[in-house]
Order: structure tokens, then sequence, then C-alpha cells
């Protein structure tokens, strides 16, 4: 199949892009064929954030007075509020007064939403504009012309069997082919990554670095609901393990809760669980207080790529480009991606309609990273740069740090902070880490991973191969076992990992460890890719439509 | 040779449900919806009837046409059908809530109209399991019927014009039933019938430019008002923790307690 513009990821970076060259082509009375493959089976189903959304971005993409705008206004029915920083300590929390925080921590005249909803906006006002949007397709493999320059992709085959050979309703994938492939998979995409390495695109940039976000919707108590209301969060319980992140909690439409923990990947006591962390941190009064008589709705994970301007990737090669977090546009210290995401899609697209205009392919869109670094996505993100860096190297005096650098230096800081060393490279042996014992769930507040993982409503086609590959299947055991005691049994979200023990009954004194991989609890966060210490796993995209299906998160 | 295949746009199996806070159904607010897992196995017998006949000797054209009823959105599953192979769609459109009784007799004014000699459904659907419409719609027809078919097959005693028989066998609560009937009929298809084809992004491309019309009860006479009121939608009660006794003589004393025990 042929295209004009081809996108990978129906997310908020993708479908922007689709949307922008839709409207430059009918500004220009042209034609301009776009297709977007989504891997999800609904679109929404594979994304999750908080959110609060700078919604500026969306309004100066459409007309004002339009039914585009009507529309968007239903989208934008809960306005940020109220909003509360909290320093949290065990068992008691500091409400850091609002003239301390910097600009980029204010979120008067943001909205509270869905990053699903949003996502469902965007690709009805795709379609409306006559993109074809492609749900339950993923892209597995990228396409190359003769001169070694992106073509196009290859969407995934459906019903290989388990055992390799092909089922009763086997079709193979298509191949669609364009002049010009924006990738917007997201946070450590599989095909970004494939396209890093053949292009060289970090070359020159710091290593990315990542965090988790777990994220869960309660239904909560309406007197306890304030809508709009904006609480974020430092400190315990990650400050227990010195690990960065932070907590948030929104609140929704339909006396909704949106609450999660963002750890940073960075951490590096094996023992760390994400998951564990974020049960407790809702044991917290100042979080518990919300969530009395209160019922758990849904529940997902996520990786987010934090490493900003420093870890920037080079954005074009031939024939494609890099969109939204797949290159890392979020900006951490503003705690938001999401209007970073649509930017690059917008600024990718300009590049791109340009390009076909002038009849030109495969080549580089090298006018995208010149528009980037004169927007003023660019100047946001310089400002912020030193953030994560500085709350990584000490919560308390790297806050304070970056408050300083930001009341006085503004975007002008003299100095730039690098974090030379990749995430999963962070990671300390087992021996010499402390255990951590985390308590049990006590099914009010904190819940096991089984009954979480019910609540992401993840589905797979039962007969088909594990998509989680292991580069040497030794390693799991021989050092990722002996050496860090198998850490990816801990931050995995989803319990894909176990190590399972097995007695032989010729020996019943020796027990052989195996890694067993549950590859049908993955909800795709991509938490293994990035943290695995030697990078053994490998992530791949499984059945078209396979995964969890998000609802509203 | 037209086969109707009646399809309907439910909830996807793979979301948990919840109840509506004011009991009044299920919150779908934010639910997926797909094809009937049981209408998609239908579809599929269709089609590979379509495809066996058309690459035989006996040369029968055959059309297979998807038809839905419900609300504009029904149009995104009615393109799913057409994307797997169906030649057509119809979609009577309306909002008002439809009950298996008021399908069928919409599913009658339709056959009415395009006088198909086959309606191949699924035995019930995954939202309401009513397993009635396809029953319901046989008898308004006065057709004959076969309810819950695992196998399924179709012979042309003459090529055209002649009678024609479909050999069918179902599955029952004690076994099989292998039925003969003399076609035009109603036959509803269990899951176990075959295993349904994947659709490619070709097809659904294509699909796009196949005609859909909508049609609405009134065009067809059809009064579709209810004759069932839900009362209440609720969640059924959580399971109460078991009792777990030490020994033998505890649980004696507990099932006396409970007058399972004299």
């Amino acid at each position: 199949m042929h295209y004009d513009a081809l996108i990978v990821g129906a997310g908020p970076a993708g479908l922007s892009a689709a949307i922008r060259l839709k409207q430059r082509a009918l500004a220009q009375q042209t034609e301009l064929s776009v297709a977007v493959l989504e891997k999800s089976a609904a679109i929404g189903g594979h994304i999750l954030s908080g959110a609060v959304f700078d919604a500026r971005v969306l309004k100066a993409l459409f007309v004002d007075g339009s039914a585009s705008q009507q529309r968007l206004a239903a989208l934008l029915q809960t306005p940020v509020s109220a909003e509360d920083f909290l320093l949290l300590s065990k068992n008691t929390h500091y409400k850091i007064p609002q003239w301390i925080l910097p600009a980029c921590l204010k979120n008067t005249g943001h909205y509270v939403i869905s990053l699903a909803d949003l996502c469902r906006y965007l690709s009805a006002e795709a379609e409306s504009l006559g993109v074809d949007i492609y749900p339950g397709f993923a892209a597995v493999e990228v396409l190359y012309n003769a001169a070694g320059a992106v073509a196009g992709v290859l969407t995934g085959e459906m019903g290989r069997r388990k055992n390799g050979s092909q089922g009763a309703n086997y079709q193979a994938g298509t191949q669609l082919f364009a002049p010009y492939t924006l990738f917007a998979e997201g946070c450590r995409g599989q095909l970004a990554r494939q396209l890093d390495e053949r292009w060289h695109l970090s070359a020159a940039c710091d290593a990315q670095h990542y965090a988790l976000g777990i994220k869960e919707v309660w239904a909560i108590e309406p007197a306890l609901h304030q809508a709009g209301r904006v609480l974020h969060t430092l400190g315990w319980p990650l400050s227990e393990s010195a690990s960065a992140g932070g907590g948030f909690v929104y609140h929704c439409a339909d006396n909704r809760l949106a609450l999660g923990l963002v750890s940073s990947l960075a951490y590096q006591n094996p023992y760390f669980s994400p998951y564990a962390e974020f049960q407790r941190f809702k044991t917290h009064p100042a979080i518990a207080r919300f969530l009395r008589g209160g019922k758990r709705l849904a529940y997902g994970a996520r990786s987010l790529s934090t490493g900003g301007l420093q870890s920037l990737p080079k954005l074009v090669f031939p024939g494609g480009a890099l969109l939204g977090d797949a290159a890392g546009f979020l900006n951490a210290a503003r705690l938001k991606g999401a209007h970073a995401a649509i930017k690059s899609g917008l600024l990718a697209a300009d590049a791109c309609f340009a390009a076909l205009s002038e009849r030109r392919s495969a080549d580089e869109l090298s006018a995208y990273p010149a528009a980037f670094a004169q927007s003023g996505l660019w100047a946001e993100l310089q400002q912020t740069r030193n953030a994560k860096p500085w709350l990584e190297k000490n919560l308390y005096a790297g806050s304070l740090m970056f408050g300083l650098e930001q009341h006085v230096f503004g975007r002008h800081a003299p100095w730039t902070l690098h974090r030379a060393q990749p995430d999963h490279a962070r990671l300390k042996k087992a021996a010499d880490c402390a255990k951590i014992d985390y308590p049990k769930p006590d099914g009010v507040l904190s819940f096991d991973l089984n009954s979480s993982l019910y609540l992401a409503n993840i589905a797979y086609a039962e007969d088909q191969p594990k998509h989680l590959k292991l580069k040497d299947p030794a390693r799991a055991i021989s050092v990722n076992l002996a050496l860090y005691d198998a850490p990816e049994t801990r931050y995995c979200p989803a319990q894909v990992y176990e190590i399972v023990y097995e007695i032989s009954p010729e020996q019943p004194a020796t027990r052989a460890a195996r890694l067993q991989i549950n590859a049908q609890n993955c909800i795709h966060c991509k938490a293994c890719d990035i943290k695995d210490p030697s990078q053994n796993i490998v992530w791949t995209a499984p059945q078209g439509g396979d995964g969890p299906n998000y609802v509203a998160l | 040779m037209k086969i109707l295949v009646p399809v309907k746009r439910v909830v996807d199996a793979n979301f948990a449900i919840h109840a509506q806070a004011d009991a009044s159904g299920a919150d779908l607010a934010h639910a997926h919806f797909v094809l009937n897992p049981f209408d998609e196995v239908a579809l599929e017998a269709a089609l590979r009837y379509k495809e066996h006949a058309q690459a035989g000797s006996m040369n029968t054209a055959v059309e297979v046409i998807a038809v839905s009823a419900g609300t504009l959105n029904a149009q995104e599953n009615l393109r799913q059908a057409l994307a797997l192979g169906a030649d057509r769609a119809i979609l009577i459109h309306t909002d008002a809530v439809l009950q298996p009784l008021a399908v069928a007799k919409l599913l009658q004014a339709i056959c009415v109209i395009e006088a198909p000699q086959l309606v191949l459904c699924g035995k019930q659907a995954i939202d309401d399991d009513a397993q009635q419409t396809p029953q319901m719609l046989a008898a308004l027809l006065d057709w004959p019927q076969a309810i819950g078919a695992a196998l399924l097959e179709i012979e042309h005693v003459e090529p055209r014009g002649a009678a024609c028989y479909a050999r069918v066998s179902c599955v029952t609560d004690d076994g099989q039933d292998t039925l003969e009937l003399r076609l035009p009929a109603v036959i509803s298809a269990d899951l176990c019938l075959n295993t349904p084809r994947y659709t490619s992004l070709i097809n659904i491309m294509q699909a796009k430019k196949k005609p859909l019309k909508l049609i609405t009860p009134a065009e067809l006479g059809v009064d579709i008002a209810p004759r069932l009121r839900t009362l209440r939608v609720f969640e059924p009660p959580k399971r109460a923790c078991g009792v777990q006794v030490a020994n033998i003589a505890e649980l004696v004393s507990q099932l006396k307690l409970a007058k399972v025990l004299a």
C-alpha cells in the first residue's frame, strides 16, 4: 500500500502530525494520503498519563469557533481549580508554599484530562479530515529502499502459532510505503530503537533517561471529590531508597480520581519495586484521605522519557523522523509531555508537507529540527533542562538548587548538568544492597498485582510466540539472577518475569533456576527493555491489537 | 444466492464492565465496541461458502449482505464486516433501545425486501446472551431453523430455481442433532463452527468503497416499542470469605449450626 505520509503510533504526536498534514493540504487545495498505524485494538488503549494538560497548543491547531473547537471544549471540561505541592515524610506532609515554586510547576489555566480521551478526540478530528487510521496493526519492521533510506514499514503478521507454524487463519503482514515515515511510538519505541542504532541518532547526546509511571483511577466519595484539584508530591516513599520521582493525585470529572507514582528508572537498588512503592504511597494519610469508601476502576503503567534536551537525539534520517516521546520531548520539570508531543508533531508535519510539496522523497526533513531549535518548545525545554539532573543528585539540595536556578537565572543558567550513565548501568549488585521490606497489600488502599492486572483489561491471542526476547537466554540466570537477584521480577508492573525453581526427580537436592516469561501479562510499559542491566531483554510488538485495553487512563 | 448475515455491535469482552451508580444499566461510557464474536463466526461461514461456490463448478454467484440495527456508531462494525468480505451492508438506524422481538421484526422486513436464501447469524450476542432473535425471526418468516450450528453444509440439488438444502449439525445439551433444512432458512452459529479470519489493511481500505445503506424502522414500517422494562442492573454481591475450621469436630459443629447436619 502506498501513502504520501505514514505515521507509526496514534498518540498525541502522531495524530497531531496527521491532522496538520491534512490541514496544510486542504489550505493548498492539494490531495495528500495519510495513514496512521496503531498497535492497540482501539485508540487510547495503550496510552496513559496523569494528566494535567497545557491546551494552548491545541487551541491554536483549530480555527476559532469551529465545530472542532467546540468538541475540544467538551474534552477540556475540568480546568485546574486548586493545586498543592506536598513534601511527604513517612506520616506527615509539608505543603510547599506556591510562591517558592518555580513557574514550571504552576498549573493555572491548564486542564485535568485523560490522555486516552485526548487521543480519541484527535483521532475523530483526523478521520473527519480523511486520515486513514488503523488500530490493531503493529508496525514491526522498517522497510528500506535501494539507497538505504526509510521507505515505509511492515505490519505484523497475524495467526502465527507458538510453535512457529502458521495457524489456520494466518495472515502475513502488509508493506506500507511512503516518501516519509514519522515514528511516534512513544517512549522507547521498538522501531525508534532500531533507527537509533542504524543511523547513530544518539551519538552526540546524553543517553536517554526514563521513569516508570504507574497509575490507577478510582471512583471516590463525592464529598471527598473536588473537580480540578491537583496534588503533586515529592519525598516519601521514594526518599526511603534515595530514588527520584514523585506522586500525583488529580481530581477528574465524574467523581473520578487519577493517582499514580512516577519512579525514575535510574534507581540503584535491585530490590526496588516501583509497583510496591506506588501501593504504599497510597497509604500515606495525605493520599489515603481521598480513597476512603472509594472503588478502584483501572490500573496501568508506562515508561516516560525524562532526559529532556540533553538526551534529545538527532530527529531526522533519510525518509523519516522521530516525534513525541519516541524522541524524548517530554518536559520532566513541568510534569507534562502531551503538549510537547503535539508541538513536535506539528513541526514534523510542516517539514514533511513542505518536502512533499517540493516533490522530495526519502531524504532528511532538516527543516524539522531547524524549526524546533527556533520554537517555543525548545525554549521551554532549555529553561527546565537541569530539573531532573538536580533532583536525581539529591532531593532536598537538588530541589533548592533547581528552584534557585529558575528564580535567578530563568532559562539562562550558566551550566548544563549531564547524566552520563544510562539508567540500566546504574543498578548495583544485589550483594551490595539491602533488601526492601515492602508492606503486604491491605486490600483496601493497596492491592496485590493480580487484582491490579485485572483492571488493565489485558487480552492476548493465546497461541502466539512470546514477544519478549532474550538476546542470550543464559544471561537471565548467570547475570540477572546471580548478580542482581533478578530485578525484572520487581520492576515489571505486570509480573511478566518470574524465577522458577525446578527440582529434578533424579537429584532432589539441587534446584535449577529458570526465568519464566509470562508474556501474556505484558502491558507494554517497556521498563524491561530499559532497565535490564545487560540490555538482554528486547521488547517487540505482539500480535496487533493485543495487550492492555486501557479505558480512560 | 443471497446470504443475509445480521451482526450486532457489542461491548468488547476484554473490558471489565461496572453497573451505573443508579442501577439503571451498565456503564458503557468508555467501553470499546466490537462485532459480536458469534456473528463473526456466522459471517466467516457465509464467506467460506461464497468462496467455495465461486471457485467450484457450480459457478453460483453468492452475495453476502451484512445487516445491523442500532445507533450510527454501528457503521464502524458494519465496515469491519465489509472488510472481512461482505459485499454490502445495511444499517437500520435508530437510537431507541432494541429488544430481540423488535430486531426479529426488523430483520423480517429486510428479508421481505432482499429475499435471501439463507439468514446466517450468531447464536447469541455476548452482551445480553438472549439467544432469541434467530428463533423469533424464523417463526415470523415461517422458515425452518437450525440453532447452534457446529457443522454446516449447503447442497444444491440443482443449480438454479430448484430446491436447495442445508445440512446442519447443531450442538444441544445432550449431544448433537443433525438436521436437513430446505432453504430459505434461518441458521444460527455456535462458536465452534469455525475460526474467523483476520482483516487485512488492504481489505479495510477497500471496504470504504462498498455500499452501506441507511434505513429507519419507520421506513420499514416496523413497531420497535420494547415489551420488557429493565427494573434494575446491579453487580452480584461480593462473595463473603469462607470460614476456616481447625479440625473435624469444629466442622461438624458448624454444619450442625447451619442445619446441614441433624
